[in-house]
């Protein structure tokens, strides 16, 4: 067998999509974050049931709970972002519509993601 | 090669309906389900985040819609999806170490997480009605 990949090719292991394993780590690496990162809301959302408007302000408005809140969107979002692009490509063989589904979970990653960066950060700084 | 047929009746190999379902494979589509369910659950986030930086008055609202009945069902569906996915999650972290992969841990960790996720969201959701 001979292999007509060039050695500059083999040692990049970019494959055909260009990307080699960079969709794969990018999964693992918020993974992990998520794994501490969404306890951590999972907990702040228990200890916050039941809390009338003005004590969950007064929780969200924490600058260190802001932070972190921040950082569970991002990791979050940026996964499912990642997640949903595997389902589809898995599921939706028309290049059209795989290229618009494609493009949806972009847009309703960023929206989501977005909407709730606003709104932590309208309540950490008092709006 | 002119005549090859691409578009339609090419062999497929066997897929879902084929199979009969093992817990294994029940719990992989638990996995890719459960996050689908998440991904679109982060609505009911946003809204909730939103409605606390838009004021009282809606807040209480959307407090009142996600404390009712159907809110709270939907809400211990989300729990436990989070739980499950986050487990399946941990799964695929010991299987990235190239471990688990034997007949008996793969069977073991298939039951750990499925029985792990639901007794973890019954202690979570009796944790939330505790501290109330």
């Amino acid at each position: 067998m001979t292999d007509m990949r060039t050695p500059l090719n083999k040692v990049r292991g970019l494959g055909s999509a260009k990307e080699g394993t960079d969709h794969f780590w990018k999964q693992r690496v918020t993974a992990v974050a998520n794994v501490f990162l969404i306890s951590f809301f999972v907990i702040l959302v228990i200890s916050m049931q039941g809390s009338s408007h003005g004590d969950v302000i007064e929780t969200l408005k924490n600058p260190l709970i802001s932070i972190v809140l921040l950082l569970v969107i991002l990791s979050g979002v940026y996964h499912m972002k990642l997640g949903m692009q595997v389902i589809i490509e898995d599921y939706v063989h028309g290049e059209g519509l795989k290229f618009l589904t494609l493009m949806a979970n972009t847009f309703f990653c960023a929206f989501i993601g977005f909407g709730c960066i606003f709104a932590v950060l309208k309540i950490g700084f008092g709006g | 090669m002119s005549n090859a047929d691409l578009r339609g009746n090419r062999p497929l190999s066997p897929h879902l309906q084929i199979y009969k379902p093992i817990l294994t494979m029940v719990m992989s589509i638990l996995h890719r389900i459960t996050g689908a369910a998440l991904y679109f659950g982060t609505i009911l986030l946003a809204w909730w985040l939103i409605a606390a930086a838009a004021g009282p008055a809606y807040f209480d609202f959307v407090n009142e819609l996600y404390g009712s009945i159907l809110g709270r069902l939907i809400l211990f569906g989300f729990t436990w999806a989070l739980v499950h996915h986050m487990l399946g999650g941990l799964r695929h972290f010991i299987w990235d170490m190239g471990a688990g992969f034997g007949k008996e841990s793969r069977e073991w960790l298939a039951k750990a997480t499925i029985i792990g996720s639901v007794s973890l969201t019954l202690i979570l959701w009796i944790i939330g009605y505790a501290v109330r």
